[in-house]
């Protein structure tokens, strides 16, 4: 578990954060620039010094401010990666890894060396001077430098915002195998919300220094009253399972609770276990099953709940699919034409889905 | 043979404290250069500004107040009598005392600005890797402020090398012990051996020039002069 209760002030800017997350997998902190999500991360890493705050890792209490208790960073067991690679550039790319991996007593090294420098492909990179690299490259030897540590707690600062989206995309799959293959729990600031519905197993919300929502992924994503549902992009997450192969029609069937998903042929091994992303604007409902449509994925929900947006014109529901969130978003007149309420059975269509893989 | 022995004398003496007073400089400056860069405290720009104070008090000045410091009456003076190092003025070592304080910017401001320009991050990162305050200072601080330090040392030692002011209050002439190069150059114009001189002068300004110059040629687009 990691908990966390931080109070810090700065002329215009206060956060008073209460966290309350288990140390496993990766959780997101997702909020617009300035919520204090890299703040919340540097009081995590004895980087500030709130005048008031608890912080307990893995067990182990780093700060205390009621027994005056304040372990200094390099005591924590963390790692820290930045928004900008931060290499030092005194040094080689082996020695930058080295920086951190010498300094960790043999007992406590949990990665091994050439486990990180496969993991990460950095190897053809190790005898480089530092500014013969590109962003990409320079951000993947500032992950495998911070992982080399052996930190019990991974602090990620949205390391791909310096990035442009090509480099992005050769990124992401490194951090989704550093997730797989190492079991370090992570700590993810990001305000790109692709980012964390791809990687995030849990999600807290911050807005204005304060934590307005924390809890798993996509139960979170499918709440109504957070602003989140208000994105333009606002969606849910599904976990399903590779169930077939349809080799006619080039497609692949996934299944969830709620039925059966198609995508495009996608080579996932049968029984694999996927992550869905599916946008409430890409989502349609009606009141019986229409089988004279070229909208291939139908399954039937229950409305559970409804909730204006931005724009009046328009209506977020929340549906449930046999015990999976979904979210839709219709107009108004939609909803009254179709006579809409809580409990109502219903048919939903689903135009695009997203494979996160 | 151009230089008599009280020229070698004056020479050799000059070097001796122009290298003293550098390393005496390095580890003392480097410290407070690292204070000035990091401190947030009030104290800074005061004790800053009194570490500048010899770039604009005219030498004699300092050397004046140094004099008097470190005289039978002065509280420096009745400490170095209490430690049995005895009186510092007209000795070799009340000179290395003043050449320190009255180089001191010259060393201090180049580690500064050097220390400053690398910023809160490195040592953050090597803080986030393991490293204790004192090796993150050692092992990124100082080496990332490796050209200052370069800078700070040329600077520090040149200066100290051409000062005459301050010698001539708290130092005197005195041949083999407190008599400088610029002492030496002095005492050849005053006898009007302006040959002795020419060499003396030359051999400095030859010497200033080619520092300056290897500063340029070590980092073009640093200006420090």
């Amino acid at each position: 578990m990691i908990r966390a209760k931080f109070e810090l002030s700065f002329p215009g800017f206060s956060l008073q954060a209460a966290l309350d997350i288990p140390a496993r997998g990766v959780t997101a902190l997702f909020g617009p620039s300035g919520s204090g999500k890299t703040m919340l991360l540097r009081c995590i890493a004895g980087l500030e010094h709130p005048v008031d705050g608890y912080l307990e890792v893995n067990g182990e209490t780093w700060q205390d401010e009621s027994k005056s208790i304040f372990l200094p960073t390099h005591q924590r067991s963390l790692g820290y990666v930045f928004q900008e690679a931060s290499l030092f550039p005194h040094m080689s790319v082996r020695r930058n890894l080295e920086y951190g991996y010498a300094r960790t007593p043999a007992a406590e090294r949990k990665v091994a060396w050439n486990h990180a420098v496969d993991l990460l492909e950095i190897g053809p990179l190790l005898q480089r001077a530092t500014d013969r690299l590109s962003g990409g490259e320079r951000q993947r030897i500032a992950i495998a430098r911070a992982v080399l540590a052996s930190p019990g707690l991974l602090l990620m600062d949205e390391p791909l915002a310096a990035l442009d989206n090509l480099r992005k995309r050769e990124i992401l799959p490194f951090l989704e195998r550093l997730h797989q293959e190492l079991a370090i729990p992570v700590l993810y600031v990001s305000h790109q919300i692709d980012e964390v519905t791809r990687l995030a197993d849990q999600l807290v919300l911050l807005d204005a220094g304060r934590i307005i929502a924390s809890g798993p992924l996509a139960e979170t994503l499918a709440r109504l009253d957070l602003p989140t549902a208000q994105d333009e992009d606002a969606g849910v997450v599904i976990e399903a399972r590779a169930a077939a192969h349809d080799t006619r029609y080039h497609l692949t069937r996934l299944d969830f609770s709620g039925g059966g998903i198609y995508v495009a042929h996608s080579a996932l091994a049968l029984g694999q276990d996927v992550r869905l992303r599916i946008q409430a604007r890409d989502v349609s409902l009606a009141l019986a099953e229409h089988q004279d449509t070229s909208i291939l994925n139908r399954f039937p929900a229950t409305v559970m709940e409804f909730a204006g947006t931005n724009n009046p014109a328009n209506v977020m529901v929340r549906l449930d699919a046999a015990g999976t969130p979904l979210l839709a978003r219709l107009t108004r007149r939609s909803q009254h034409q179709l006579d809409l309420a809580v409990g109502r059975r219903v048919w939903v269509q689903v135009k695009t889905v997203a494979l996160m893989e | 043979m151009a230089f008599t022995p009280d020229d070698w004398s004056a020479i050799r003496l000059t070097l001796i404290l122009a290298s003293l007073v550098t390393a005496l400089l390095l580890l003392v400056g480097t410290p407070i250069a690292w204070w000035l860069a990091r401190s947030k405290s009030r104290w800074r720009g005061p004790i800053g500004a009194v570490v500048s104070l010899p770039l604009v008090l005219p030498p004699t000045v300092l050397g004046f107040y140094l004099l008097v410091a470190m005289g039978p009456d002065g509280p420096v003076g009745h400490l170095s009598q209490m430690l049995g190092l005895g009186l510092l003025p007209f000795h070799f070592s009340g000179l290395v005392v003043a050449s320190v304080l009255y180089s001191m910017p010259f060393v201090v401001q180049p580690i500064r600005n050097a220390f400053e320009a690398i910023g809160e991050r490195p040592l953050e990162v090597a803080l986030c890797l393991r490293a204790r305050p004192v090796d993150a200072f050692f092992s990124v601080a100082l080496p990332l402020a490796r050209p200052g330090l370069l800078i700070a040392t040329i600077l520090g030692f040149s200066h100290t090398l051409g000062e005459f002011g301050v010698v001539l209050m708290i130092g005197g002439n005195i041949p083999g012990k407190t008599r400088v190069l610029s002492m030496q150059i002095y005492n050849h114009v005053e006898a009007l051996e302006y040959t002795q001189a020419h060499w003396l002068a030359g051999g400095l300004l030859a010497f200033s020039f080619v520092v300056l110059l290897s500063l340029f040629l070590f980092d073009p687009k640093r200006r420090v002069f």
